[in-house]
């Protein structure tokens, strides 16, 4: 019988161990563990982008759409600029017309499904312009969610989309709280700015950052303490958009207000 | 222009105020129609549960309809999932690569099991019958019927044994199949509960009753299909026997009176989960107005304004209040409970309606809305599978394929 | 006689075995767990690494100024010495792609509405839209094109030869 119950007892700790190696792929790491794990890695892409300096120009989206193949006439884009006005009576009116593609014109703010609004310039407090594009999140919840292993974080921080693997789901899409993923109008799967990969892994910079004559939109090395970027990030004061969600966006905000959504 | 339209959602969503522009209703129809298929197989396979493992016997006849048409509606509960998907021949990736840290992910593995489960138990409780058939079909001539006795042939996977001794091990598998299935089938629905309730970006997602809310509200539309379809399959057997042998003839009685006992059992189980789910309903959106997260102010002018409608006059009135006191007065008739098992089914259907169109209705931006608008007439493949008659096709299927399994599994007068 | 019991049993073996099978021939052999930035994270690290090199080879449009000046070097020294030296040239030309092999030419766009980008005048006080030289696109000329006085790499009225 003792026999018997050693079996028993093995088993149980074999069936214990098998049991345990799935939930080991669930293990959160902590940092040093991921540091120790991760030590060669020299670049972590991160953005900065300074609102005060951002006219609304739509350089930037014009220029990601035709370096990145979105159909320019589709309501759709990797990354958008919006329009805020604050007026007297404390209201931030907000659009983003084509996802500002086109600039921003005339003063007339055009809500989605609205007439346009004329606001009489008396009655502003303060305009400015808010680039938006993909955060890279440390830990991005599109990432968590994609059920195939379609979308995933590169060694450098980039959250990359596999067009060949995608089954165009859109959970991602749902579980993004920045609302930047969207279904290419083309390949149907999901789709997402992607600090343009095939620029910056080539020493370029992204397209939008190029096509800013203004200097509003920075990219670099977070890893590396010399990069301009960097600097400007540790030594000014940045915000980032809705830390709220635990996501730790890498796209850093200078003059970010509290009216910014 | 066709480019214009490839963009996915452009077609049935319009914004209003201040919406990020890659924000469209992505999860339409389909979505809708996804959990409530999903929570209609739970349903009816925990109800063929209640007879097997808890011993309900009146329920008998109920339960091996409910457990055969929880197989007619397994398909359909997948049908949905695939003609939402953007590339649906893909589908297999959930299998071959499932990620799990997403809760789709988890579909492929826990259907599957589930499946198997199903198909298992119908294995095991119709066995007897199948070697039955096999001798009885011996020697038919005509292509039909010697083609039911190929299948049966087939389908027994060569144990032709009924002998007593093996018969009482199909019992025990039965119930002991029947058993692992209530978790299983619990499982498949909480699941789909917690593919919204993990949605941290959405605000009237997240919450962690969620799935405890989608598998109550599963139990109760399983049941409520369960009981009007065979209340329908019931009554028009009778209306044959009067045609056949006029209203004084007593078979004509005998299935009215056994229908009477059964359906109040059964709607005393509906009953109950109707009453968890509705608590669990009311208890979200009360513990949502009192913390008052930031997110409060545009789902209360969702809630409360645009929706109104939909969440308190369909779904809360229509669907469940009238339902409950239909079900509570007194002296219960085949034709009200009917009535209330209808609206029951419609007031399931209002609160998943309600999840996942009222999630989208608000945008991330907390400062805009967007209306969801059902494409009824197609002018492309994607309108018309995201809208009426994709809708009407998954409607549809479960009724077809169960006519079709009837046919080799007979589920209704079966002795 | 056998224990039949179990037949349903193998037969889903015999399911999850063909799934096996079939996902060793269909899933490519790169994919599975990488080192990232959360080091080896089944939940952010689980793809086909083969994916990073394909976006990788996505192709580059936009080249950048510095191609423009190894032939235009002409325009490409008055445009330097004007204040829209900030503005890259392939923003108003278009992108150089593989220009001059293909496309040969660039097709430039002298729309009025590329210029009130900038240059509408919005009235926004603290934005720094309101540094640049702005018009009020309905009063100023409205319908012309602004090409058609102002030289656009150098656009200063008083400095136009």
């Amino acid at each position: 019988m003792s026999c018997s119950r050693r079996t028993l007892l093995k088993n149980t700790v074999k069936g214990a161990i098998a049991g345990a190696v799935p939930l080991s792929a669930l293990k959160f790491l902590s940092p040093t563990e991921v540091k120790a794990a991760i030590g060669d890695a020299k670049v972590r892409w991160g953005f900065l982008v300074d609102t005060t300096k951002c006219v609304g120009c739509g350089f930037c989206v014009k220029a990601c759409k035709k370096e990145n193949e979105v159909p320019y006439d589709a309501p759709v884009t990797r990354t958008w600029v919006e329009r805020y006005v604050i007026t007297k009576d404390k209201k931030a009116h907000i659009d983003s017309p084509m996802g500002g593609r086109d600039g921003f014109t005339s003063r007339q703010i055009k809500d989605d499904g609205e007439p346009p609004e004329n606001i009489p310039p008396e009655e502003i407090t303060k305009a400015f312009f808010v680039p938006k594009l993909c955060n890279q999140c440390e830990n991005p919840v599109c990432v968590q969610v994609c059920p195939v292993g379609a979308t995933y974080q590169t060694p450098d921080g980039v959250v990359l989309v596999d067009r060949t693997w995608c089954i165009g789901c859109g959970y991602c899409i749902m579980a993004c709280p920045y609302g930047v993923r969207f279904f290419h109008p083309k390949y149907h799967t999901a789709e997402k700015c992607t600090f343009c990969y095939h620029r910056i892994t080539k020493g370029l910079k992204t397209a939008c950052v190029d096509a800013c004559p203004f200097g509003a939109r920075r990219i670099g090395n977070l890893k590396d303490p010399n990069d301009p970027v960097t600097k400007a990030i540790l030594s000014e004061r940045v915000a980032v958009l809705k830390d709220e969600y635990g996501t730790k966006p890498q796209v850093f905000y200078i003059g970010l207000d509290y009216d910014v959504r | 222009m066709t480019e214009l339209y490839a963009v996915h959602g452009l077609a049935w969503t319009t914004k209003e105020l201040f919406v990020y522009p890659n924000e469209f209703i992505y999860w339409s129809i389909q979505i809708v129609l996804y959990p409530y298929m999903t929570g209609l197989v739970a349903g009816a396979f925990v109800l063929s549960s209640l007879y097997h493992v808890f011993g309900q016997k009146d329920l008998r006849d109920l339960a091996r309809f409910s457990l055969v048409f929880s197989l007619a509606l397994l398909p359909v509960a997948l049908l949905p999932l695939l003609l939402h998907l953007q590339h649906p021949f893909r589908g297999m990736n959930v299998l071959f690569t499932p990620h799990f840290t997403s809760a789709i992910s988890a579909f492929g593995i826990v259907f599957s099991t589930y499946g198997i489960i199903v198909l298992s138990e119908i294995w095991f409780v119709y066995r007897k019958f199948f070697v039955e058939q096999t001798i009885a079909l011996k020697g038919a001539k005509g292509f039909g019927d010697s083609f039911k006795r190929g299948i049966y042939h087939i389908l027994l996977l060569g144990a032709y044994n009924i002998s007593d001794e093996a018969v009482a091990k199909d019992k025990k598998a039965v119930k002991l199949l029947a058993a692992i299935g209530i978790p299983v089938a619990c499982f498949l629905h909480g699941y789909a509960g917690f593919i919204f309730g993990s949605v941290k970006a959405n605000a009237l997602w997240m919450s962690p009753l969620m799935p405890v809310i989608f598998i109550m509200s599963a139990v109760v539309s399983g049941i409520a299909l369960c009981m009007i379809t065979y209340i329908v399959i019931m009554e028009w057997k009778r209306f044959k026997a009067i045609l056949a042998k006029g209203m004084g003839d007593e078979s004509v009685t005998v299935i009215k009176g056994l229908e009477v006992d059964r359906m109040t059992k059964a709607a005393k189980y509906l009953l109950i989960f109707l009453v968890a789910a509705i608590s669990l309903e009311l208890l979200d959106v009360i513990f949502r107005g009192y913390t008052a997260m930031k997110s409060w102010d545009i789902l209360r002018s969702v809630m409360y304004g645009k929706d109104f409608f939909n969440i308190f006059i369909l779904q809360y009135g229509f669907g469940n209040l009238i339902p409950l006191i239909l079900l509570l007065l007194p002296r219960i008739t085949i034709r009200r409970l009917s009535v209330a098992l209808v609206l029951i089914l419609f007031g399931v259907f209002m609160m998943r309606w309600n999840v996942v169109i009222g999630g989208q209705a608000f945008s991330l931006s907390f400062d805009g809305f967007m209306h969801y608008h059902m494409p009824i007439i197609p002018h492309s493949l994607e309108t018309f599978k995201e809208g009426l008659g994709g809708a009407l096709v998954v409607a549809v299927s479960p009724f077809i394929i169960y006519w079709g399994i009837n046919k080799i599994v007979p589920s209704l007068n079966f002795k | 006689m056998k224990n039949h019991v179990l037949r349903p049993l193998w037969l889903a073996i015999v399911f999850v075995a063909a799934i096996l099978l079939a996902r060793y021939y269909v899933v490519p052999s790169d994919f599975g767990v990488h080192p990232g930035v959360h080091g080896k994270s089944f939940t952010y690290g689980f793809y086909r690494q083969g994916d990073i090199q394909d976006w990788k080879n996505f192709k580059v449009k936009y080249r950048g100024r510095d191609l423009c000046a190894d032939c235009h070097d002409k325009e490409f020294a008055k445009i330097k010495a004007s204040p829209h030296s900030i503005i890259q040239c392939e923003n108003c030309h278009g992108p150089a792609i593989d220009h001059p092999d293909n496309p040969a030419t660039l097709k430039i766009n002298r729309s009025r509405a590329l210029c009130l980008r900038c240059h509408a005048d919005l009235g926004y006080p603290d934005s720094n839209r309101a540094q640049i030289p702005g018009i009020d696109p309905k009063e100023h000329n409205a319908g012309e094109a602004c090409v058609d006085c102002h030289n656009p790499h150098n656009p200063d009225l008083e400095d136009m030869e």
